[in-house]
């Protein structure tokens, strides 16, 4: 199954990823050369078997629900790109 | 005079222990050994001033978050980034008196065997520098094999300890999943992460296993150890069932020179009083790397969500909006191998294709646990190369990333199981490492330190490079 132009900049908004022209040729070869090749999986007949996602036998691990100090909002902060006060800063708009 | 290259953590602790050297010293000796040889060989990204005391000095897997230590996941995206609590791996080190010596070069978020998609630059293999040290710790495995660290951590999803520990020859463990916490370490894909050792021999190996596992209330996919860790001593393995999975051990990418290496290994169990037996695992190399390559770059895309630019990291200074922003941030921060497993996993997970892919290759991931398990019924181990090849050029695998991916075909299948592997290094082809991989069932870690202890010395194998022997 061969990814074109158009989805291929479409998974990249999905994505939240910018893609120059030059990474749209290199990258979309590439995607179609590694879909290609996992889209062996298809070639098995599971329609009987469950599906994995964790690969223990746990089940719903409850915590008591004690209050503890969270982190400081300075060190939470101390990373930041840009703040205003205690809040991070984001350029306006665009969702 | 402390040599490093030949001095064991074990030995090390013995020496601080009967006041010989002193803790001061003994992080003095590796910080020269770093300040020789790691210009050449770049397995630190960021090195530490000894912070005091007698314990032993460790390095640290650039995915491991530490406290006031820069922590990169060897991505731009994160330059800079400086944690402000520890990873409980990083506690529990610190817990138990070890002193961080660095933090070790990987490829980008750990996506890589080669740590040529490193960021700031590749890791040269002690062995060879014109060659790869393996990935993603190339850093942690390359610092362990030339002396610039006596153990180390490295993290793994699909092979990135066992795979570098090969190339660099040593002996890395990849645990049991569910038995080294993950809070604090850089998520690459949650179902298959595990932190685990990396060292000169079984014996530390086993011991710095026993210092970071066990059951973390800060994350949830942690289990108790059934048992406690024990150090191997014993040089027998009468009554041991040894399975060679044909298919793990016939594959057309393994090398000759593996080939026969791993055989002597093999013909070494038996010397030694194993039953070794032959058996199949007929889906688990051939549909185990599409099926990783699925899952993976699935969990991954979901991981690197948050690389936003807006609470820690790299911002680019492009965006005129927050849309932009975003996109401009993460095209700009993200090297090529991110790129491409974000999109691969942004696709399998889309409507329309998820149950082609994602939901198909959970199915597929069920069958490898099936077949593991079944195998397990005849064999207390599964003995395979660890990798096909030793250790490649620079360059060799970076143009075509399905080549790449092959790096990782034997350790793959069990790393989807959840189940331990341990990487011991079995001799040389024309002067490279080769490593044999022992997979055993989930906590039978006692059991693979044992094979491993017992083969290791049979083996005799010298894990000091011969050209930094003097």
């Amino acid at each position: 199954m061969a990814i074109d132009r158009e989805q291929l900049l479409h998974v990249a908004r999905l994505a939240r990823l910018e893609l120059h022209e030059e990474e749209v040729d290199r990258l979309g070869a590439q995607l179609n050369d590694i879909l290609g090749a996992v889209s062996k999986v298809a070639e098995l007949d599971l329609s009987d078997v469950p599906p994995t996602s964790h690969p223990l036998d746990v089940v719903n691990v409850w915590a008591a629900d004690e209050p503890r100090a969270s982190l400081p909002v300075e060190e939470a902060l101390a990373n930041a790109p840009e703040r205003d006060g205690a809040y991070f800063k984001v350029p306006p708009g665009g969702s | 005079m402390i040599d490093t290259l030949r001095l064991t953590a074990e030995e090390a602790a013995r020496l601080v222990e009967a006041k010989e050297i002193s803790g001061a010293e003994l992080y003095a000796a590796y910080r020269a050994a770093i300040d020789e040889r790691d210009p050449e060989l770049h397995c630190y990204l960021h090195v530490c001033d000894d912070e005091g005391g007698e314990g032993l000095p460790i390095a640290l897997k650039d995915v491991i978050g530490t406290k006031g230590i820069p922590t990169t996941a060897g991505s731009k995206i994160l330059e800079g980034y400086v944690p402000v609590y520890d990873s409980t791996v990083a506690s529990r080190c610190r817990a138990s008196g070890l002193r961080i010596l660095g933090k070790t070069n990987t490829d980008e978020f750990a996506m890589g065997s080669s740590t040529e998609n490193s960021a700031f630059g590749p890791t040269k293999n002690p062995w060879d520098p014109s060659r790869v040290p393996g990935g993603s710790g190339g850093g942690s495995a390359a610092a362990v094999a030339a002396g610039l660290a006596p153990w180390a951590l490295g993290s793994d999803t699909g092979g990135s300890i066992k795979q570098p520990a090969a190339l660099c020859g040593n002996v890395g463990l990849r645990p049991t999943y569910g038995t080294v916490s993950r809070y604090g370490v850089v998520a690459f894909a949650s179902s298959l992460d595990q932190v685990g050792p990396v060292a000169r021999n079984v014996r530390d190996c086993a011991l710095l296993y026993s210092i970071i596992a066990g059951r973390d209330p800060c994350d949830s996919t942690t289990v108790e150890l059934p048992a406690a860790v024990e150090l191997p001593d014993g040089d027998s393995l009468a009554g041991v069932r040894v399975g060679v999975p044909r298919e793990f051990n016939e594959h057309e990418a393994i090398e000759p020179g593996v080939r026969e290496a791993v055989q002597r290994a093999i013909e070494l169990c038996r010397e030694l009083g194993a039953d070794v037996g032959e058996c199949s695992l007929p889906h688990s190399v051939e549909y185990g790397m599409p099926c990783y390559y699925l899952i993976a770059p699935a969990e991954a895309s979901s991981n690197l969500a948050r690389y936003d630019g807006v609470r820690f990291g790299y911002r680019s200074p492009a965006g005129r909006d927050r849309l932009e922003m975003y996109e401009r941030t993460r095209d700009e921060g993200f090297g090529d191998e991110p790129k491409r497993r974000i999109m691969v996993g942004t696709y399998a997970l889309s409507a329309g294709y998820y149950d082609a892919y994602y939901g198909q290759a959970q199915k597929v991931r069920t069958v490898l646990i099936r077949e593991h398990a079944a195998a397990f019924e005849r064999f207390d181990v599964l003995v395979s190369p660890t990798s096909p090849t030793v250790a490649f050029e620079f360059g060799a695998r970076t143009a075509n990333p399905l080549a790449m991916y092959l790096s990782d075909l034997l350790t793959i299948p069990s790393c989807m199981a959840g189940l331990p592997g341990l990487n011991v290094p079995c001799g040389l082809s024309a002067g490279l490492p080769v490593g044999l991989q022992l997979i055993g069932p989930q906590f039978s870690e006692n059991t693979l330190f044992r094979i491993g202890y017992a083969l290791e010395q049979a083996i005799g194998f010298d894990p000091v490079p011969g050209r930094l022997a003097s």
